[in-house]
């Protein structure tokens, strides 16, 4: 067959959506292996193209840069049933279409209860009080003053997934598993912070708590208990080196390692050392876990270790017919680091190790890859990762069989993708 | 401040952080929180009280004021409007499959009703409401419950003496006793962990993921994020008289006006796939009548005003715009008003640029 989507007299290729599906469709008819024949000469190499005569951009084209247009369609996404309105509601990272673990601020999904404000610099004020010595308030110009520390983090909400604990229901990786996002943060640790306050009125910090709240209309209040907040919680201004994005909270938001992303309040503008939990709307209504017999676990912070095929999976098919194949993905565990994935392509027949790109840092996404040749009959592909407390990821009626079907958070179970013969892949659940 | 103790926390940083940056003076920054500066922030209320302001409101003022600034969501006995949280009902389904949580069925203490509704409602004018009335409405919340009677009272002094149904219903985390002992490393299996391998769900038989041009209706109420039924189909809309658009237009006072729009668009949009939300489209609403989409629930004001022939002209829409209340005493927008003129001209300029 012919390769016409890149003939230049074909006039601009079609989106790279509508490549891959258009190619999906057609995959296994694909000749196997990289080194097909080619009868006539490619003229993307024997003829002389455009970007190869003329110039391009010159500098300052694009002052602050974004991704080229035929990268378009790498973006959030919303599914407009779930919520009454945008303005409360949440969007999806496209990880079916990153690599590495790094996770762009512009494309790292975004979650608000109302509305990503607008809060300038000049207009920012922390404060911190209750338990505490001195009660304090800060300027942003203050805290870039303190001491400062740089840390990699994975924030996933802990509705990640949450859709489908009653059964298969997204078709894509971005939607199944896009609340997560992974970010360098630079910032300073809230020790630091609470130490210039004094904790000596604290008392005993094991049974104490503080109340963190944000400065949007929702505040979003969150009681963490004190010994979290002293171990590893950060304040954080930027993000990937540059400013957090408006929709992440500019100026300030916290980092709380390994633990949901609802306690990482944006727009940060309070902090309370406190004697007992504020059992806020976030921490009771919201946020708690229904189980089988309609008792409810609180305080479930941690996010367990998960991970998940980002390629092949539903948005990201495999256009290329049988033979070398990578197939990929992410883990990341709250309670530590990831010390293995393992890979099935037989729905959990046989499981074999996945390569990790690095080891695994804690609380921070980890890449994985498995490099298998491809003999093109279809595929149910699964990853089950291990951290280092010992922890194997469980399967989905693991998990059902001690939560029932009511949960909606903390879903992380082992994910199947059924790759077809096609090359295109959709979303199942297997025996 | 004890720098005995700041000592003692920096250096178990310094064993445990390996980066941990290490300094061990009290570095003067930031300044004292003034006590007036800590009241206007610190309104948490806990479960044993704390907090609580003074004040005291009846099932009668709450069901009032409910019924003006929070019905149009969440419905009049706060049983919900289309997707917007229900407050109201659900007893006994949380052993069920969808079990049905509100305030009634759900929530563990009533500190967590008052403080969400004090700090965070209504949705699109927060910290609008006062104490009295946080504590009438948390009352009549109770009442569309059935926990209290209609004579009923609530104060800071009774506050703890209301009994919440599901106050035990909650138990902390348990998944290290649970969970974590059976999920381990060493029960991993590598070959021959199973016979066959059969399909038992497909998310293809759904269709409930959205396609790049348009979302598809769910065939089947999820088991949302947000926990929310399926979205209403638009509501249909009759087609707008021809507006005639005042003559004069400013470009980029519109566009500051698009921005302004962002406090609007909790209950309103604009544009072609428009739909009525809590609020009416606003395409075309300089020079048209008051309330002018055909189908929207209009409240009895607005409707008095329009049996009268009466129009939006820009004058009368700044008036309404920098209070609503003041120019329709009953009006269901509620919304406490744009406090800027020039925000009130922005936002007039840009509804004329969506007039069609
Ligand atoms: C414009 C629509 C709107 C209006 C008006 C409104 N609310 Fe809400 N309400 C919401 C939304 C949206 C949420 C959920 C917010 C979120 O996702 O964080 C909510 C949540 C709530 C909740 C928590 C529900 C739960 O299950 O967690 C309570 C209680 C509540 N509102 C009370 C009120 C009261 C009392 C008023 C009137 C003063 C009011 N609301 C007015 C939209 C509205
Ligand atoms: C909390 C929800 C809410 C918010 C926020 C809100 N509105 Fe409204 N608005 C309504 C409702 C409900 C009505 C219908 C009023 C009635 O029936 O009394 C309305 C009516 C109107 C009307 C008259 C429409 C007609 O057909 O007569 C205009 C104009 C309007 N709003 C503009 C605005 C603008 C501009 C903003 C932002 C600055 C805004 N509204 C914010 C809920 C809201």
């Amino acid at each position: 067959m012919s390769d016409t989507s890149h003939d230049p007299k074909q006039g601009p290729v079609p989106s790279r959506r509508a490549f891959l599906r258009g190619a999906a469709a057609t995959g296994a008819g694909l000749a196997a292996g990289g080194a097909a024949a080619q009868n006539a000469p490619d003229p993307l190499i024997t003829q002389v193209q455009d970007w190869a005569s003329g110039t391009g951009d010159g500098v300052d084209a694009t002052p602050y840069g974004m991704p080229i247009e035929f990268e378009s369609d790498v973006i959030r996404r919303n599914v407009e049933w779930l919520t009454a309105d945008t303005i409360s509601s949440i969007n999806f990272t496209p990880i079916h279409a990153l690599d590495g673990t790094i996770t762009p601020q512009g494309c790292a999904f975004e979650r608000h209860h109302s509305g990503a404000i607008e809060l300038r610099k000049e207009d920012y004020r922390l404060m911190i009080h209750g338990l505490v010595d001195t009660p304090l308030v800060f300027t942003y110009a203050d805290l870039e003053r303190f001491p400062r520390v740089n840390k990699t983090f994975f924030l996933e909400c802990a509705a990640n997934t949450g859709m489908e604990w009653a059964g298969a229901q997204l078709n894509g990786a971005q939607f199944t598993h896009g609340m997560i996002h992974n970010m360098e943060y630079s910032g300073v640790s809230l020790r630091t912070l609470l130490d210039e306050a004094g904790l000596t009125s604290a008392g005993d910090f094991k049974d104490k708590w503080i109340y963190v709240e944000g400065a949007d209309a929702s505040s979003n209040g969150r009681s963490i208990p004190l010994e979290k907040a002293l171990d590893d919680v950060m304040i954080a201004f930027k993000a990937n080196g540059e400013a957090l994005r408006k929709e992440h909270g500019y100026p300030v938001r916290l980092v709380v390692p390994g633990w949901e992303g609802n306690l990482w309040v944006k727009w940060l503008r309070r902090i309370e050392v406190t004697a007992q939990a504020i059992e806020s709307r976030e921490e009771t209504s919201k946020y708690t876990d229904t189980l089988e017999d309609g008792t409810a676990r609180k305080w479930t912070w941690v996010m367990d270790a998960k991970s998940v095929v980002t390629s092949p999976s539903p948005q990201a098919p495999i256009t290329h017919g049988k033979g070398p194949l990578v197939v990929t993905g992410l883990a990341w565990s709250g309670r530590g680091a990831i010390t293995g994935v393992d890979v099935t392509i037989d729905g959990g027949k046989t499981w074999q190790k996945a390569r990790l790109a690095a080891a695994g840092q804690p609380m921070a996404l980890t890449r994985f890859y498995l490099d298998i040749d491809w003999d093109g009959s279809e595929m149910f592909v699964q990853s089950r990762c291990h951290d280092d407390t010992g922890y194997v990821q469980p399967t989905k009626n693991q998990l059902r069989d001690v939560r029932g079907l009511n949960s909606v958070y903390h879903n992380n179970c082992i994910q199947t993708w059924w790759v077809k013969e096609t090359g295109e892949a959709e979303n199942v659940e297997v025996s | 401040m004890s720098k005995y103790l700041k000592v003692a926390l920096i250096s178990a940083a310094c064993v445990t952080g390996g980066a941990a940056p290490s300094f061990a003076a009290d570095l003067g920054l930031g300044r004292a929180a003034l006590p007036a500066e800590i009241a206007a922030w610190d309104k948490d209320v806990s479960p044993d009280g704390t907090g609580l302001p003074v004040g005291s409101g009846s099932v009668e003022d709450g069901e009032m004021i409910f019924s003006e600034t929070c019905a149009s969501c969440h419905g009049e006995f706060a049983e919900g409007v289309d997707n917007w949280p229900k407050l109201a009902g659900g007893m006994d389904t949380l052993d069920h499959e969808d079990p049905t949580k509100t305030v009634g069925s759900y929530w563990p203490y009533l500190s967590t009703t008052f403080d969400y509704v004090r700090r965070s409602m209504p949705f699109g004018a927060a910290q609008t409401i006062s104490d009295d009335d946080v504590y009438a409405m948390v009352a009549y919340i109770l009442y569309s419950n059935d926990l209290v009677e209609e004579d009923f009272v609530l104060s800071q002094d009774n506050f703890l003496e209301v009994e919440m149904p599901n106050a035990d219903g909650f138990i902390i985390d348990d998944r290290p006793q649970t969970e974590y002992s059976q999920f381990t490393s060493d029960t991993a299996c590598y070959d021959n962990c199973k016979d066959s391998v059969e399909i038992t769900m497909r998310a293809a038989v759904l269709d409930v993921t959205p396609e790049e041009t348009s979302s598809p209706a769910p065939a089947l109420a999820p088991a949302a994020v947000v926990e929310t039924a399926p979205q209403e189909p638009a509501v249909e809309v009759a087609p707008l008289e021809p507006v005639d658009i005042v003559a004069s237009f400013d470009a980029d006072l519109a566009a500051k006006g698009e921005k302004v729009f962002k406090k609007c668009k909790a209950c309103h949009q604009v544009g072609e796939d428009a739909k009525n939300k809590t609020g009416p489209i606003l395409n075309g609403v300089i020079g048209a009548p008051i309330a002018h989409v055909d189908g929207f629930k209009y409240s009895k004001d607005f409707l008095a005003a329009k049996e009268q022939g009466r129009m939006w002209d820009e004058a009368l829409l700044a008036e309404f715009l920098a209070k609503p209340k003041a120019v329709f005493k009953r009006t269901k927008m509620s919304f406490a008003g744009l406090k800027k003129d020039s925000e009130i001209a922005s936002v007039i300029e840009y509804l004329k640029s969506v007039s069609q």
